[in-house]
């Protein structure tokens, strides 16, 4: 319904080319239950009995991106022998960071953004661009809550102002600031949250000065479909969403000049307490199968969930499958 | 759990209704509070009275007609029971695909939530009328609708107004997921954790729950208006 044959075809074709590419550089690790591991960490994941004593349970908060990665860490984790279950449901982020605190989850995919606006109370503008120094930064503050963070993924992600390119052409719009003066003419829809955030409504108002003809929550899942029905003039968009690479003619994001929205990578929020108890492979594991998610990559796995409707799970083990992660 | 907490909890939601909070991710500016309060119970009020109306438009009619009728039993008890099972947001995003979101959308959604207790209570109800008070009034010479106006509904408003008290709750209940279709309801507070904190969800839960109470006290009150004397219950 929501793609035709062509965009399904691209799609494939992409695909193809990422396994054939991620399986040359992960090539020499042909199969599991060699016990000769090498040291290395690079390929396969192989499974150690000592973890089948461990168990884990993977969170996630409820959209599809944090349902593939939290079905990436999960799925790893269980092919490196722990018993692993999983909570891929937990809402908003205040949920999940109150679930790991309290030992209900092992652990949860978190953006290291995220993070720090959120439960740190940083100003969009002082998360600091580069990964490793948000990351450390937030390990920071989790230390002092004991929680600890590993490291970061390749891919980021972040919030931005989307709109149909017809409308962009129509008012001149390239960057966030072109908004001045034709912002009263339009219409901006977003989360639930985004009214009073920072890093979304609140910050383009205070931030960039911008004042909405008018703003309508709507559930993140009808981001697309309110400016393709016409009803949305802008709408608060992922910058992983596959929907911007496939359909590049139809739908653009602004250029956030002013960097209200801070774009964060993915950092994996546990507590040491797990990581002591879980072993050396948990960590590993973790940061080892993350290495492949880059945003090219990201993207294609939220395409096969959005767009071409496979459960998250499919997505997941189909990215292990092709990284060389499991065979 | 022990009560300390909970009360403590409760405290802060009280504090919630009344007084905007601080939150880590406004930027300083404060949430909640009366004035937001007041603003988003009185959407979910409107959305709620309207999407009572356009289910009580298209139900109640019908349920007479098919009551009185005897007839298309099937019909009536039918859509009763199927309406029960239609998920709200799933409806919600197909007809946003058709309609768009907003007002509209969501009129037409909670709406299909009321119409089956209307439907069936009226159509139950009308037929548990005592077919000789039936008779009699066609005997002295009443046409159908007289029928229908000044005996049956009468003698039904006990049950019509189950359906219609059952539909109120069922609708300004859902009417808290009306911020993921376009629409800023007490459901804001509580879909809004990140921002307004675990008070702001346990004060838009106490908010919703008391406009529910509210409305069915009042319509308990209606239905007694409306209930003829010699069929009022009185205190023995």
């Amino acid at each position: 319904m929501r793609f035709n044959k062509t965009r399904l075809g691209m799609g494939l074709a992409v695909l193809a080319a990422l396994a054939l590419a991620i399986g040359v550089s992960a090539c020499g690790s042909s199969s599991d239950s060699s016990s000769s591991s090498s040291s290395e960490g690079e390929g396969a994941i192989v499974s150690n009995p000592a973890n089948g004593k461990v168990s884990l349970k993977i969170g996630s908060k409820n959209f599809p991106e944090q349902e593939i990665l939290g079905e990436i860490y999960a799925q790893a984790l269980g092919a490196a022998g722990y018993k692993v279950k999983s909570d891929l449901n937990l809402g908003s982020e205040t949920v999940a960071h109150k679930a790991v605190q309290s030992g209900a989850i092992s652990g949860y995919p978190e953006y290291a953004s995220t993070a720090l606006t959120s439960f740190f109370g940083l100003e969009p503008e002082e998360v600091p661009s580069d990964a490793n120094e948000a990351w450390e930064k937030a390990n920071e503050e989790f230390e002092k809550e004991g929680l600890v963070a590993f490291e970061p993924t390749p891919f980021a992600s972040a919030n931005a102002v989307g709109t149909l390119k017809k409308t962009a052409e129509k008012y001149g719009l390239k960057d966030v600031s072109d908004l001045e003066g034709v912002s009263e003419k339009l219409s901006l829809y977003g989360s639930p949250e985004c009214r009073q955030r920072i890093d979304c409504l609140a910050g383009l108002e205070k931030l960039y000065g911008l004042k909405f003809k008018s703003f309508h929550p709507v559930d993140i899942s009808l981001r697309y479909t309110v400016l393709e029905k016409g009803q949305a003039d802008l709408s608060i968009l992922f910058t992983t969403d596959p929907q911007l690479s496939a359909e590049k003619d139809k739908f653009v994001i602004l250029e956030d000049d002013k960097h209200v929205f801070p774009a964060g990578n993915v950092i994996f929020v546990t507590t040491p307490k797990v990581v002591e108890k879980a072993g050396p492979d948990y960590e590993k594991t973790i940061v080892e199968v993350q290495k492949g998610l880059t945003l090219p990559v990201m993207q294609e796995l939220d395409a096969r969930v959005e767009l071409e409707k496979q459960t998250p799970k499919e997505a997941a083990a189909s990215y292990l499958e092709s990284a060389g992660y499991t065979g | 759990m022990s009560a300390a907490p909970l009360l403590a909890s409760f405290g802060g939601a009280f504090e919630f209704i009344f007084t905007p909070q601080a939150s880590n991710v406004t930027g300083g500016k404060g949430v909640g509070g009366i004035d937001q309060v007041i603003e988003l119970t009185l959407t979910q009020l409107e959305v709620t009275v309207l999407a009572l109306a356009l289910a009580l438009v298209l139900a109640l009619p019908a349920g007479l007609y098919f009551g009185h009728r005897g007839a298309g039993e099937l019909v009536a008890l039918g859509v009763g029971n199927a309406g029960r099972a239609v998920p709200e947001l799933a409806l919600i995003a197909l007809m946003a695909a058709a309609i768009g979101v907003g007002l509209l959308n969501l009129t037409v959604a909670l709406a299909i939530l009321g119409i089956p207790p209307i439907l069936t209570n009226t159509f139950v109800g009308i037929r548990q009328v005592d077919p000789a008070s039936v008779e009699a009034a066609r005997g002295i010479g009443m046409t159908e609708f007289e029928i229908v106006r000044k005996v049956e509904a009468p003698m039904a408003i006990p049950s019509i107004f189950t359906g219609i008290r059952t539909a109120t709750i069922n609708i300004v209940a859902t009417a808290t997921i009306a911020p993921l279709a376009g629409v800023a309801t007490l459901g804001e507070f509580i879909l809004g954790e990140n921002v307004y904190g675990p008070d702001g969800v346990l004060a838009g839960a106490i908010l919703v729950a008391l406009l529910a109470l509210a409305l069915e006290f009042s319509l308990a009150g209606l239905q007694r208006l409306l209930t003829s004397k010699g069929l009022r219950l009185r205190p023995a």
